[in-house]
């Protein structure tokens, strides 16, 4: 009752605005209030190390909270083109001023992070989408955790050990950086090391090489006594998957990865984008999501890399290839096949309905 | 005005094909250096545009509340002119071309915009973009050349119907919204039982919809808002709406109208090259000369030949490349055809009239002699001939 005749108040305020809504102009005042699309404003950008910052972020009043090691979506203007990505969260669940945190690790030539390491700045808005992911501590807690992180692969986990540390009681952490300076969090890591609170292993690949699964193993010898979350490159993870398997124990290792491990490449095609009536020539390795946001199609998206659905669209005709596997689906006129964009690239002349 | 292949001094004839490829690969080059520099000045170009936009339209609605304060009524009037000439011009039109896609911002895109205008986007996006465009000039394609009820070039058959043109030309004016409206749908073609019944009746709801809309919210929602004022106010909201027309009216008729402007034939555009479609576009346009800020106000229609060269690139960087294709032009001996706003305007309306007439009553019958083809094509002769 009280929604409808909300609804009937807005449909009365919309008479007044149409062609565009009356959001649409309250947004020019107060874009942070409920109700509104999720946005979110920085209010403070702390740098972690050379090449990597935090930003903390007022997110708008419609935020519904996350849970430790979970990621959120970013959307941001980089030369002026609104780009997403994903970032995990960094901090606790329920931080006094109500703020979420990012930790941001910048790639050589990469677009977001680039950017967002040199030029965010206190005031800026972002846009954001409400928090999600499974890389997340079970409740009941298990006993005995350990963390294998590599990198920025720290940040889900920072998350967790800011968020329930309190409710773990035997923690080890394994992470390994380039050299000391490069370790993310390391003031914070290494202080509660020395309380105690948690046992910490860092390794330097720069002097001790790269972390591989029995190097992990001499180090945690009860590995698997332990519920293990992980997140690093893709050889490592890779790596992890295949030791716990042979041991047996899979079901206890959960992985993060951040970007999709491709490997398959055909020959590309044109791809007909229908709303737009866009036709863009793409090669086999370029996401049809990248294709059309390069041609300016709106193209729905989340993780971008093949796990959240966020990107499906319908394979009206032709052929797509699926980036990780090599699988090809085909659609004939009329059909509706959903594909996931970020993961699929044209296999031939294809046409999507977007 | 006659088609450009019957001209005596066809003023292209010194042009080679390969000269005419050339001039498209240099028009490509300019293109391509605004592609590669479109970034983040220009985003928070359109951006601003469309917040002060927005402002000024609450603002002014606000003042006439009180409009019947004679200040209140001239204030707000003036304002919400001014904020529903931009609203059409330098954002709606300009974001329904995609000339903002590459943002990717789902809030200013072509296929998300909807605009403060009698005719329903999608409509709109039809006959503006995939048929004016492309059919710029050519007899018989573009509606746009005379919407249908006009005779506006020498080689339309002269009809005693058109004496009435100036007429129809300035009730064309004053409701130019809903005369795009009309020939959107394609009201002549659906008369004559050339178009899908079905797809008429759907867009004539639509059009109906959105005509109810526009009109409940400036005729009906804010007057009564204004309580004692409401009667001053449904003026206010029906001057500013005439204005908007009129105003654009102006603007669209300097786009292609005025003395120097070329028509093309049916027939020249079959197998057109890229050099000659930049070519045609060239031709057949007109710009307006004048201050930065009746450039924003005419959505920089006022550079007319840069918009139908690159109907996608972004309207603040018509100005910058303007010089760039105007040298193009003088190298290519080519005239650039431009002038202020009132003497454009006059030259449009000079034309209505004349053209309102049969050829022989006040032309010299000289200008008419046999064609001079712009190439040798032969079926181009045959149908000159
Ligand atoms: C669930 C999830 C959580 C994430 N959390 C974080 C986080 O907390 N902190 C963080 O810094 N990043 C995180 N990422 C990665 C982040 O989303 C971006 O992929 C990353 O910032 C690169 O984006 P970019 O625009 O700078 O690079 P792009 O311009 O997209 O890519 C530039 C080049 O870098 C390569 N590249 C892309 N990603 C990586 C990578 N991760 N490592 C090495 N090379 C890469 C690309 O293949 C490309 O060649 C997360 C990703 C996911 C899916
Ligand atoms: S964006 Fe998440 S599956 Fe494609």
């Amino acid at each position: 009752m009280a929604s409808s005749l909300r609804d009937r108040a807005v449909d009365l305020v919309g008479l007044l605005t149409t062609p565009i809504l009356p959001a649409d102009y309250v947004d020019l005042f107060d874009p942070l209030r409920a109700g509104a699309e999720l946005r979110g404003r920085i209010v403070e950008v702390r740098p972690e190390t050379r090449d990597a910052v935090t930003l903390v972020i007022r997110p708008g009043r419609g935020w519904a909270g996350h849970t430790p090691g979970q990621y959120v979506r970013i959307g941001l203007d980089v030369d002026g083109v609104r780009q997403w990505r994903a970032y995990s969260l960094t901090g606790p669940a329920d931080r006094a001023d109500g703020c979420i945190t990012i930790t941001v690790k910048a790639i050589p030539d990469g677009r977001v992070s680039t950017h967002v390491v040199r030029r965010a700045r206190a005031g800026m808005l972002v846009h954001l989408d409400q928090a999600c992911g499974d890389f997340t501590l079970p409740d009941p807690r298990p006993a005995k955790v350990l963390f294998v992180t590599a990198g920025s692969g720290i940040t889900p986990v920072m998350g967790m050990l800011r968020g329930a540390l309190d409710d773990l009681e035997d923690v080890v952490l394994v992470h390994s950086a380039p050299g000391p300076a490069d370790v993310i969090f390391a003031g914070e890591l290494r202080q509660l090391a020395a309380r105690g609170r948690i046992r910490l292993v860092e390794r330097h690949t720069d002097t001790d090489g790269m972390l591989d699964a029995d190097a992990l193993a001499a180090l945690v010898p009860d590995l698997a006594e332990r519920e293990t979350w992980a997140c690093g490159p893709a050889g490592m993870l890779d790596a992890l998957e295949a030791r716990w398997a042979g041991l047996g124990i899979d079901a206890r290792l959960h992985t993060e990865r951040f970007r999709p491990a491709l490997l398959a490449v055909g020959d590309g095609g044109t791809i007909t984008f229908t709303t737009t009536e866009q036709e863009v020539d793409a090669d086999g390795a370029t996401s049809l999501l990248d294709a059309g946001e390069a041609a300016g199609v709106l193209m729905p998206s989340g993780c971008r890399m093949g796990i959240c659905f966020g990107c499906v669209a319908p394979l009206r005709d032709g052929a797509v290839r699926d980036l990780r596997t090599g699988e090809l689906t085909t659609a004939s006129p009329g059909d509706g096949v959903l594909v996931q964009t970020c993961v699929s690239a044209a296999a031939g002349p294809c046409q999507i309905d977007l | 005005m006659t088609a450009m292949q019957k001209k005596t001094d066809d003023p292209t004839a010194h042009l080679s094909a390969e000269d005419i490829a050339c001039l498209g690969r240099e028009l490509d080059a300019i293109r391509e250096q605004v592609i590669a520099s479109r970034g983040e000045r220009d985003a928070e170009y359109i951006r601003a545009v469309i917040d002060n936009q927005r402002k000024l339209e609450l603002a002014s609605r606000a003042v006439l509340l009180f409009s019947l304060f004679p200040p209140a009524w001239i204030a707000g009037t003036a304002g919400l002119s001014v904020s529903k000439v931009l609203e059409n011009m330098e954002i709606g039109h300009n974001v329904m071309h995609g000339q903002w896609d590459w943002m990717r911002d789902p809030k200013i895109h072509s296929t998300t915009w909807e605009w403060d205008n009698a005719t329903p986007s999608d409509q709109w996006k039809h006959s503006h973009n995939d048929l004016h465009h492309t059919y710029t000039n050519v007899l018989g394609h573009d509606n746009d050349l005379g919407y249908g009820i006009m005779r506006v070039d020498e080689d339309q058959r002269w009809h005693p119907f058109y004496l009435g043109q100036p007429l129809w030309n300035a009730i064309n004016a004053l409701l130019f919204e809903y005369g795009i409206a009309a020939y959107d749908l394609e009201i002549g073609k659906a008369l004559k039982g050339r178009k899908d019944k079905d797809d008429f009746k759907a867009q004539a709801k639509g059009v109906l919809r959105k005509i109810r809309k526009q009109v409940t919210r400036d005729y009906v929602v804010h007057p009564i808002l204004s309580g004692p004022s409401a009667l001053t106010t449904l003026g206010a909201n029906i001057t500013a709406n005439v204005v908007r027309n009129v105003w654009t009216h102006s603007v669209i008729m300097c786009g292609h109208f005025p003395e120097g402007v070329e028509t093309f034939e049916k027939t020249s555009i079959e197998g057109e090259t890229r050099g000659e479609w930049y070519l045609r576009q060239m031709l057949g346009s007109a710009n307006i000369t004048g201050s930065p800020f009746m450039h924003l106000m005419t959505g920089n229609l006022s550079f007319q030949i840069e918009h139908h060269l690159f109907p996608d690139l972004p309207s603040n960087r018509y100005s910058e490349i303007a010089p760039k294709v105007k040298e193009l032009f003088e190298r290519y001996e080519l005239t650039y055809t431009e002038g202020p706003l009132p003497k454009q305007v006059a030259s449009a309306w000079r034309k209505v009239i004349r053209l309102s007439l049969p050829n022989d009553a006040l032309q010299d019958a000289a200008a008419v002699l046999p064609f001079t083809p712009r190439t040798a094509a032969p079926e181009r002769e045959a149908v000159a001939a």
